[in-house]
């Protein structure tokens, strides 16, 4: 009876805190319907945003443009990310207790002087655009592939590696057939949050991008002052729509994984 | 070094070149004058009354929105881990959802819930409660603030608290521990590099945000990022904006000196 009573207590706790969550994301999926123009005042149902935001040419830039960045970003920082933890896996301590700390540089420091840091390189030398924003996405983006594929490294076995190796495998087929299979599920992990983090960046985008690009977030700032354009709540709804989906599959996939290794236990 | 470190190359070049140098070059502009001279001005400029009231709202909204992060995280960890949700995907997936949404949307959306004819008085109006005003007030930026940091810090406890092994608990329920004093005495010591880690991620950019500050503000209340970025976009002053981000990188490297010890892989064996 009183363990019923608390996990009621602790179903309505985590409810709460879900409401508190995703209250301001249901306020953006009704007003995507709103027909009114006006934050505040229901105008009755509609759809027409949501055929609007599709002819739009300045939001669907914004959105190839942020799509294209967080792919290319987390694709980037994924090849030198990966490399670079097996590099540094390898390190005597002292060298990795280094390397490490200057990876946590773009993790731990403010948004915003990471943002105007790379700004006051970047007018040195080259214009501020598509290309400066790369940079700066990769750049934040390389330590969170090494810190979710550092932890796989650590636990890998060595022996299987050497094993290949004395049964004839060269390093390559070795790598490609032992050690990456081992690290996939890091290097998703990584990937997804890299590209997460990448989309959903403002501060750093805002300060390197210079005039004439726009991301989605460096748009909708600066449409902050005149007034969202509904066509946005729209979109946002359906990118919403599309990543609670992905993920629903991603995370059936996972779950299913340690089912299968207690399977052959 | 032997050869396989030297697959990190690529990565060294890279920090050097986009993470060591620009932090040079933030230094450098925050020690010399408009016209190229050397000067400590830029630093000292955080001393002036206006740099220290916001520097002071700053600090005191990141401690508030962390200690209210923790009060939050903890019962929610641990009814994940009563209910057995565990494994992390459940709560994973949860948290990091709402990040698919646009967080200038997000804030925009708790504007509309907050500001003075918005969804809270409407509902407060409908109840007969009486109003509680707090458009572009501190509170509806420490609310921002707590709404956007979150979910680092669950995220960072879970990881944590979740590696606890469920006999632990049972050993001490076994031998006469109320769930008070299992709290304290097993829970929270084991939870420790999760807590620092989880103060980290939400002290320094809820310190450093400027974009809630605008949005739940109205521009009204000032944190030292909306000083600093109007020194590099309004008043395009480039050196007093660096001196007073060189400011808050000192607090960085204060609150990188928590997590150091997190770093250590010592007992780890080098498996590559």
């Amino acid at each position: 009876m009183v363990d019923r009573f608390k996990n009621f207590i602790c179903r309505s706790y985590i409810a709460v805190i879900m409401f508190f969550l995703y209250a301001p994301i249901l306020v953006l999926i009704v007003s995507s319907f709103n027909a009114s123009r006006s934050r505040v005042i229901w105008g009755g149902f509609t759809l027409r945003w949501y055929v609007d935001v599709f002819s739009s040419r300045s939001i669907m830039e914004a959105l190839y443009t942020t799509l294209a960045i967080a792919f290319l970003s987390s694709l980037i920082a994924t090849l030198i990310g990966v490399t670079g933890a097996i590099g540094i896996s390898a390190m005597r301590l002292r060298n990795y207790k280094i390397v490490m700390a200057f990876t946590n540089i773009p993790m731990l420091n403010a948004d915003i002087v990471t943002g105007i840091s790379l700004m006051l390189w970047f007018v040195k030398f080259m214009p501020l655009g598509f290309s400066s924003i790369l940079l700066s996405h990769v750049t934040f983006n390389i330590p969170y592939i090494i810190l979710s594929v550092m932890p796989k490294l650590q636990t890998l076995n060595v022996s299987i590696y050497e094993a290949a190796m004395d049964l004839g495998a060269n390093r390559v087929y070795a790598f490609f057939r032992i050690v990456l299979p081992e690290l996939t599920e890091g290097i998703i992990a990584g990937f997804i949050m890299a590209f997460t983090i990448s989309m959903d960046d403002f501060v750093v985008t805002y300060f390197t991008k210079g005039a004439g690009v726009n991301t989605l977030s460096t748009m909708i700032y600066g449409e902050l002052r005149k007034g969202i354009r509904p066509e946005l709540y729209a979109l946002s709804t359906l990118i919403f729509a599309a990543a609670l989906i992905v993920l629903i599959i991603v995370n059936i996939f996972t779950e299913r994984k340690p089912e299968k290794s207690s399977g052959r236990l | 070094m032997n050869k396989r470190s030297l697959l990190a190359g690529p990565y060294i070049l890279w920090i050097t070149g986009f993470t060591v140098i620009p932090l040079c070059i933030i230094i450098k502009y925050a020690f010399t004058s408009r016209d190229g001279g050397f000067t400590a001005e830029n630093i000292l400029a955080m001393f002036t009354p206006v740099h220290l009231k916001a520097m002071t709202f700053s600090t005191l909204a990141a401690v508030i929105c962390t200690l209210i992060c923790i009060l939050l995280s903890y019962p929610l960890v641990m009814a994940i881990r009563r209910l057995g949700l565990r494994g992390g995907s459940f709560s994973v997936f949860i948290l990091i959802l709402p990040m698919w949404v646009n967080f200038i949307l997000r804030l925009l959306a708790w504007q509309m819930i907050l500001s003075n004819n918005g969804i809270l008085s409407m509902i407060l109006e409908r109840l007969r409660l009486p109003a509680w005003d707090i458009s572009n007030s501190k509170t509806a930026i420490i609310i921002g603030l707590v709404y956007d940091y979150l979910p680092y810090m669950v995220l960072s406890l879970h990881n944590s608290i979740d590696e606890i092994e469920d006999d632990l608990i049972e050993a001490a329920r076994d031998l006469g521990a109320n769930g008070l004093r299992i709290f304290f005495r097993i829970i929270l010591p084991l939870s420790v590099p999760g807590l620092l880690s989880g103060i980290v991620m939400v002290f320094v950019p809820s310190m450093t945000s400027f974009v809630t500050a605008n949005v739940l503000g109205g521009g009204k209340q000032q944190l030292i990022g909306n000083v600093i970025e109007e020194e590099f976009m309004v008043t395009m002053n480039w050196n007093l904006g660096s001196g007073l981000s060189v400011i808050l990188m000192v607090f960085v490297l204060i609150s990188m000196t928590f997590t150091a010890r997190n770093d250590d892989p010592g007992s780890e064996s080098k498996v590559w």
